[in-house]
């Protein structure tokens, strides 16, 4: 709760000390005569509520987001930011979504593989480490180029073909498909290299840890010991999720420009390209409260699954 | 830990994570160090008319403008590991001072500080630096630097905390304590000699983060703009049209070295950790 | 019926070299005994009870052969030793309190193992009630989580875990070692009560604190910086040893109620040889207040009277 109202406040106060004024802006591009620049000026500051005082600006600010307004774009004026960026979710959630699930998924799975033969180990191990090292932005480039531009297999720009109109259909399905694939194998491939490397160690941590040597040495299995040791390893790397979201996020937010896939990354890089001070505070204040939601779901998730956390530390006499 | 600086030598020479993690980023800060003098243009000259493949002339190519590539590379690794030190420098010395103090103090202090680096943690914080950068709409390397260390704290103040915890209970502490020492005494005599292994480590991971949000912020744009930086390179080379015009010359350079410098400084800390760490060397 | 271990030398392999951890170890465990073993830190006798089970890197089967009612247990072969592991062999680990897997269930647990060595745990349940009662925990612990139990009842828990297949060698590693007094009592006694109830048939209890030997042991073995010292019944042991080091070692323990007016607290001066480069011949020479040239040689394990073996040049020569 507390980092919810530090992070609107930071939302809120932050472009208030920006020096310039996007009101300025916006009329200087209007190309308007002085005296009704100046009219209209007041109007807008009237208008978006800048002429109050600054602690009436505040709870506005809060009393407009429990409405559900963002306020309006000054870039895409007329259009409500709420609307700009509920337009955009969906692409930015289709393409992170999957990719948090798949790569966690994947990357789990192949971590606690390696970490059972040292060939494979030492195969995985490296390609990881490579993996999680490069910058998003740089893969989603180089996938671009090679996929896109030297081999032709896929597109790389968009969310789908530009003659297209959102609709249902086939057609539409599949080239939105077919621009999905590209931006989302770049975030699927860096996550998978960190949650693989984070797996593996798990892995070897709980080989080495008490139960398993007394399980070894009353003769279990090796498969029962590593159902065990996997089980367990799956713990931490929950609570790792919801420690990456940030380092997440920003890759996602970073593959959208590179990919001029239109997702609330992308929104926030024309954003400030077009000195848009209310678009860019409600894809901040989106962001934010989506990371703790997702917070407050993993924290849940891990709460319903760790028995230690429900039983607490009563010994029994 | 170690009987003298020869025999953690010897180990840290055996382990091949490090030697290799190591080797590349010495390599690569050499290049930054003694690049440029082998180049006789400055980043932003124009040297040739326009868009050239690598050759005996221009060894990486030139950009969109005529610029050589491999003055700007140069150019760049010395900004990136400017900004990477610095950046990473800030966040550890930042989480050093907030992760002890809440590991050594304990108690209230400690839940504060633990609750006000949750939050900063929780936060995306390539999105605030986003919105701080670009409405304060100052930029250089100084302050890229003061703004990642500014947020990439709260990772080794959770790491510093813990490792203060574990040493603080330790008994040769309470010795300390039960003998008289004062808390400045026991900290520098009995602390620091172990923490400082630790400190390393944490510094290179940082180091790695910093490059790699540098990086990202440069790719946006709202890195330092007067000077070259590799994240700009690639910025520069997807706006002008390298990737359509397949001018591969541009944008790989930039991202393999980034690539390798951060994975170079993982593996080196792994192989630090095991040199540190017996339990984790292999027989 | 009985164990049989014969010249079992086990080595730990280090970035430095070999640690000679055991060497030439030799004696017999007859069915219904309780041995017991002690010595100090670092004397091999983990080592020992380890390699009679599991012997994995960094431990290193040198020489030696250990059967078991004349049948051979292939102790250096990891995989093939599984089938006489838990049936046959069993332990007590010395960190038993940590044994049980923290986000299982124990009965799940349980029904785990069992199920993985082929065993039908329905089967099993009424022989898991009857060892349940017999070390006093209640019968709806299975459906509790190990974090949930005090470290006694974590312990006992792990008692009748390891003893449900009625193996021969009950292995019980420094099981007394992390509870109080009264504990140790209860737990050394249901050890006893263990044989009595045929949940195994013999035992091999290694521990520091030959007090608790005392109380339950048939015989003792002494072992000295990897080495076997001597070995014999519990009550020889304590007040007619004939090993220099069982000799200094019984004479340091206190007696109850000494006090320091009374009698001097003495221990055996000198430290145990590092094990990476010890010395040749008997590793106590440095120490023993009787050693003389001969003791540059290695002396063999001698049987002076039945049932009682010493390690010793000197008794060597009153055998």
């Amino acid at each position: 709760m507390a980092t919810l109202v530090l992070a609107v406040t930071i939302d809120w106060v932050i472009p208030r000390f920006m020096p310039g004024n996007p009101i300025q802006i916006l009329i200087s591009r209007a190309n308007l005569k002085a005296e009704a620049a100046r009219l209209i000026y007041g109007h807008y500051m009237q208008a978006f509520g800048l002429d109050l005082p600054i602690w009436r600006q505040y709870l506005n600010f809060w009393n407009a987001i429990f409405h559900g307004d963002l306020g309006i774009s000054v870039w895409l004026f007329p259009r409500p930011v709420l609307q700009i960026i509920l337009d955009a979710a969906p692409f930015t959630l289709g393409l992170l979504l999957p990719a948090i699930l798949a790569s966690w998924f994947a990357g789990n799975w192949f971590g606690a593989f390696a970490a059972r033969s040292k060939r494979l180990d030492n195969t995985l191990l490296p390609i990881s480490y490579v993996l999680t090292s490069t910058p998003y932005m740089w893969l989603g480039i180089l996938l671009a180029w090679l996929f896109g531009i030297v081999l032709h297999i896929f597109p790389f720009s968009g969310a789908y073909d530009f003659g297209m109109m959102i609709h249902w259909s086939w057609a539409f399905a599949w080239s939105v498909l077919q621009h999905w694939f590209l931006p989302f194998i770049s975030l699927f491939l860096v996550m998978f290299g960190g949650w693989a490397i984070g797996m593996r160690n798990m892995i070897i941590y709980e080989l080495e840890s008490d139960y398993s040597h007394y399980l070894q040495a009353l003769g279990a299995p090796r498969s029962l010991i590593r159902r065990y040791a996997f089980r367990n390893a799956l713990l931490p790397q929950i609570t790792g999720l919801a420690l990456q979201l940030g380092v997440i996020v920003a890759g996602q937010l970073v593959t959208e420009m590179v990919f001029a896939y239109p997702g609330v990354g992308y929104l926030i890089l024309q954003a400030i390209q077009n000195h848009d001070l209310f678009l860019l505070q409600g894809c901040f204040l989106f962001i934010v409260i989506g990371v703790l939601i997702a917070n407050f779901l993993i924290d849940v998730a891990y709460v319903l699954v760790d028995p230690r956390t429900r039983t607490g530390m009563q010994g029994a006499g | 830990m170690f009987k003298n600086r020869s025999e953690f030598l010897y180990f840290a020479w055996q382990n091949p994570k490090l030697r290799v993690g190591l080797a590349i980023v010495l390599l690569m800060v050499v290049l930054a160090l003694a690049g440029p003098l082998l180049t006789r243009w400055t980043p932003r000259e124009y040297v040739a008319p326009g868009p050239l493949p690598p050759s005996s002339e221009y060894w990486f190519g030139t950009t969109s403008f005529g610029e050589d590539v491999y003055t700007q590379f140069v150019h760049g690794l010395r900004a990136t590991f400017i900004v990477g030190i610095l950046g990473g420098g800030l966040g550890t010395l930042l989480g050093v001072v907030i992760g002890f103090t809440a590991g050594y103090r304990g108690g209230t202090v400690d839940e504060i500080l633990n609750m006000f680096t949750n939050i900063v943690l929780v936060v995306p914080s390539l999105v605030v630096l986003i919105i701080v950068v670009a409405y304060l709409d100052v930029r250089g390397f100084l302050f890229e630097s003061l703004f990642i260390g500014c947020f990439a704290w709260p990772w080794a103040a959770r790491a510093i905390r813990a490792q203060t915890f574990s040493l603080r209970t330790r008994e040769f502490v309470d010795l300390a304590r039960l003998s008289g020492m004062r808390p400045a005494g026991i900290i520098a005599t009995e602390i620091a000699p172990n923490m400082l292994s630790y400190l390393l480590l944490v510094f290179i991971l940082q180091f790695g983060g910093a490059v790699l949000t540098a990086a990202a912020l440069d790719f946006i744009g709202l890195g330092p703009t007067n000077s070259v930086s590799l994240g700009l390179m690639m910025n520069h080379a997807v706006i002008y049209g390298a990737l359509l015009l397949g001018m591969w010359w541009w944008f790989i350079p930039p991202g393999l070295a980034i690539t390798a410098i951060v994975g170079a400084l993982y593996v080196t800390n792994v192989g630090l950790d095991e040199v540190f760490n017996p339990k984790l060397r292999e027989t | 019926m009985s164990l049989e271990v014969r010249d079992l030398t086990v080595y730990y392999q280090t970035l430095r070299g070999d640690v000679r951890a055991l060497e030439s170890a030799s004696f017999k465990i007859d069915g219904g005994e309780i041995m017991g073993l002690a010595g100090e830190s670092g004397c091999g006798k983990t080592t020992l009870g380890h390699s009679l089970i599991y012997l994995a890197p960094p431990m290193k089967h040198i020489r030696g052969r250990v059967t078991l009612n004349g049948d051979e247990l292939p102790i250096a072969d990891i995989d093939a030793m599984n089938q006489h592991r838990y049936r046959d062999i069993s332990i007590i680990p010395q960190y038993a309190m940590n044994a049980m897997n923290p986000v299982r269930k124990i009965g799940k647990m349980t029904e785990d193992l069992l199920r993985s060595k082929g065993i039908d745990f329905h089967e099993i349940w009424p022989a898991l009630q009857r060892r349940l009662d017999l070390v006093r925990l209640r019968q709806d612990v299975l459906d509790l989580y190990p974090i949930e139990l005090s470290g006694g009842m974590k312990q006992r828990m792990v008692m009748v875990l390891s003893t449900l297949l009625n193996p021969f060698l009950l292995i019980a590693d420094e099981i007394t070692s992390a509870l109080d007094v009264a504990s140790q009592k209860a737990v050394a006694q249901m050890l006893v009560q263990f044989r009595e109830q045929d949940c195994c048939k013999s035992a091999m209890v290694i521990t520091h604190d030959i007090s608790i030997l005392y109380q339950i042991a048939d015989s003792i073995m002494i072992m000295y910086a990897g080495q076997i010292a001597e070995r014999a019944a519990t009550d020889t042991i304590i007040h007619a040893p004939r090993h220099p080091y069982t000799k200094l070692l019984i004479s340091t323990l206190p007696e109850i109620g000494a006090q320091y007016a009374t009698a001097k607290l003495h221990g055996i001066p000198g430290k145990p040889p590092l094990l990476l480069d010890p010395p040749s011949g008997c590793r106590f020479r440095d120490r023993c207040p009787v050693a003389f040239e001969k003791c540059t040689e290695t002396p063999p394990l001698i049987e002076v009277a039945p049932g009682h073996s010493v390690a010793c040049w000197r008794e060597a020569a009153h055998a």
